[in-house]
């Protein structure tokens, strides 16, 4: 007795440390790079350890930093043999990781690209190129509107706004003044520094009419009567009778999480800090229509991409965790853990998924959602910003400060694309 | 160790000297001298962090000369350093002359002058950021709007967001300003204060003929000293304007944001290391005059 046990405990070892020899030769390891956010950071983890456990040969290591040392950290340590052989970047980046040569193409017979197009949504196209893409996303945004529901109980509003007519309408019964005509509680908040920019760039210029860039958003093109109108539209919601106030409370987020404003359009990566607000009853619809319908949505996202550091076994291991942080599950798992969308319809909409009451509206609206190529998001975001402020503290006309924006718009692009 | 030995013993010293030196000129050279030389090769050249360096000759100082921002953010930075210094030497001298005779709770109104000092920058910035909101929850709004007075707009106006963000800046400096200048008042002789008493000379005459003229030392340290520390304001005014930093519409972006921005927003290091040598070549400015203020006569 005592003697099989012993062997059997001898079998053990042995077959153990065979079993740790054997994949200590094997092992393949990889570093994977994101910037620190606390709930990707989570799910990432939670993604290596599904995948290291369907992969027992790689081992994943994951490094985070915060988001102001990101680029430097990257572009310092990829030239120099050193850093992630999967990495994440804003879709915005792209052209100068590729300029840079930062990142390889994915392989067309892992990735086909015609695949890709039908699976994912249509606004990854951005990151095709002839028959390979350079990156892909886990999870996507869009924006939706955000509703305070105790404020609109008290005023006794039913249903959120449909339209934007109805939304002018709800706003203008939520918002208070005081005696001198400061606005106390806003119907809606406002703000060219928050989302408001993606907004009036994808959403009204189209819902006016108009196009707002031309030749794949090397052209800027809002600068047309459609673009004013849409434009009037946007600062009348600040005017002296309107419905909210650029800088009230600060910032248009902190408006609505104190309580004050009834309105507030944000991407579907507010929904977390907003859960953690105590006393804010909240909801969530999909952006405001036209009178006839018409819906139009701004969607961004983050990618992976395998830089041209992996060579070899860590190339082919990279190749398959990359697979994997594109695969269902694991948009599955990003959605429910930071509440970023799923890249691909066939998960985002789902039964469940389209009809949750939060994800939902953001989901729906990524059907009609269009993602802009931005050259420089902070510069041209910027610019939308000066704009508005020309008109409102300068007293300029919209028609003039539009053109002025539009042309130092194009300036960038043109400044862009000479190089790239 | 033959060749030690044969030094002479001030060889011997001064050879001891440079061993000892060493550790701090490697210092130097490494920390400041390499990386002032690299900011002005870079300004030379194009470069987004990620690619290549390309030589760019003039074009980075000559789209500097041509950006009417940049003009803009040359003026603002004048603008912080004419209204900063003589407000604040002004303030300063005259609570400094007036605690100087205090002796009640000297040590207390002291401590109480100096405690701004002593606050971080961006945790000062952002409370006055709060005082500057408009009604509801603006201090200093919600004070005029119980009075029935319209509101002003501190922080969101092109005229006057400069001076709202100067005056923290201002009041946060004074404290060490107060310092200095009463060292330096306790630093004059009494027997000139006796003999002036003694002629029967007035206090204006005093204050003028005698404290002023010899505070001069203090007076140019604290002028150089303040004038740097504005022309190089950075915190006040990114904390308070964080949604649009140095607006509304650059109204109060000082030359060192601007640099910040052209770097780690626009990935723009050519650019931006133009900015930083023109903010060099003031600096530099600034520095020899003082020297020259304070040469030996």
């Amino acid at each position: 007795m005592r003697f099989t046990k012993l062997k059997a405990l001898a079998v053990a070892t042995a077959t153990s440390a065979a079993a740790l020899l054997s994949s200590a030769a094997n092992a393949v390891e990889i570093e994977y790079w994101q910037y620190f956010f606390d709930a990707r950071v989570t799910a990432m983890e939670q993604l290596i350890e599904n995948f290291q456990a369907a992969n027992p040969d790689i081992t994943v290591t994951m490094t985070h930093f915060p988001y102001a040392d990101y680029r430097t950290k990257v572009a310092a340590a990829i030239p120099a043999g050193e850093g992630p052989d999967v990495v994440q970047l804003f879709y915005g980046w792209l052209n100068d990781y590729k300029a840079a040569s930062l990142i390889q193409p994915l392989p067309a017979d892992a990735f086909p690209a015609d695949q890709i197009d039908a699976d994912f949504f249509p606004m990854v196209s951005a990151m095709r190129e002839g028959d390979n893409y350079w990156a892909l996303p886990t999870a996507v945004r869009s924006l939706a509107l955000f509703y305070n529901t105790r404020l609109f109980e008290e005023a006794g509003i039913e249903a959120p706004p449909e339209t934007l007519e109805e939304m002018l309408e709800i706003g203008a019964q939520l918002t208070k003044r005081d005696g001198a005509g400061n606005i106390t509680q806003a119907g809606m908040t406002m703000g060219m520094t928050a989302q408001d920019h993606h907004w009036f760039r994808e959403g009204l210029v189209r819902q006016f009419g108009g196009e707002p860039y031309l030749d794949d958003y090397k052209t800027v093109n809002y600068n047309t009567p459609e673009g004013i109108e849409a434009m009037e539209f946007y600062v009348g919601l600040g005017a002296e009778d309107g419905i909210g106030a650029i800088g009230f409370m600060d910032e248009p987020q902190a408006a609505f999480k104190a309580g004050l404003a009834g309105m507030h359009i944000d991407g579907s990566f507010r929904i977390g800090s907003l859960n953690n607000t105590r006393g804010l009853d909240w909801a969530v619809t999909e952006l405001p229509a036209t009178a006839d319908g018409m819906r139009s949505n701004y969607s961004s996202y983050w990618v992976n991409a395998i830089t041209t550091k992996a060579e070899g076994e860590k190339y082919d291991a990279a190749v398959k965790f990359m697979q994997y942080i594109t695969s269902d599950e694991a948009m599955q798992i990003w959605l429910d853990v930071v509440g970023e969308l799923p890249a691909k319809p066939s998960v985002g909409l789902t039964e469940a998924n389209a009809n949750d009451p939060t994800f939902g509206p953001f989901i729906r609206g990524l059907e009609y959602a269009n993602t802009t190529k931005f050259v420089n998001e902070s510069a041209q975001r910027q610019l939308l910003i000066d704009l508005v402020e020309r008109v409102k503290l300068e007293g300029m006309s919209v028609a003039d400060s539009l053109a002025i924006a539009a042309e130092a718009e194009q300036e960038l692009l043109d400044e862009f694309y000479a190089t790239n | 160790m033959n060749f030690y030995r044969n030094l002479s013993i001030r060889q011997k010293q001064i050879a001891w000297a440079w061993a000892f030196l060493a550790l701090p000129v490697v210092f130097y050279v490494v920390i400041r001298f390499y990386p002032t030389g690299n900011a002005m090769v870079i300004s030379f050249q194009d470069w987004n962090l990620l690619g290549d360096r390309t030589w760019a000759g003039w074009a980075n100082y000559e789209k500097l000369w041509n950006d009417p921002d940049f003009w803009k953010v040359f003026r603002n930075t004048f603008v912080y350093l004419i209204l900063g210094t003589p407000i604040s030497l002004v303030i300063s001298f005259v609570v400094a002359y007036h605690l100087d005779k205090t002796r009640f709770m000297h040590g207390f109104i002291r401590m109480l002058y100096f405690l701004p000092f002593m606050t971080s920058a961006v945790a000062m910035a952002w409370v006055w950021r709060w005082f500057y909101q408009p009604v509801p929850i603006g201090l200093f709004n919600n004070f005029l709007a119980d009075f029935g007075i319209p509101q002003i707009n501190f922080l969101r106006s092109t005229t006057n967001a400069l001076p709202s963000i100067l005056a923290p800046a201002v009041w946060a400096g004074l404290g060490f300003q107060i310092i200095i200048f009463m060292a330096g008042l306790r630093a004059i002789p009494q027997s000139y204060y006796e003999a002036a008493r003694i002629d029967g000379v007035s206090s204006w005459s005093v204050l003028f003929e005698i404290t002023i003229p010899l505070l001069r030392p203090t007076i140019v340290f604290l002028v150089v000293f303040s004038s740097i520390g504005f022309l190089r304001i950075f915190d006040q005014v990114f904390n308070m304007t964080t949604n649009d930093p140095g607006g509304p519409l650059n109204s109060t972006k000082p030359l060192v944001l601007a640099i910040y921005q052209s770097a780690f927003t626009d990935f723009d290091m050519g650019y931006a290391a133009a900015q930083t040598v023109v903010l060099f070549l003031i600096l530099l400015m600034v520095s020899l005059f003082q020297l020259y203020l304070l040469r030996d006569r």
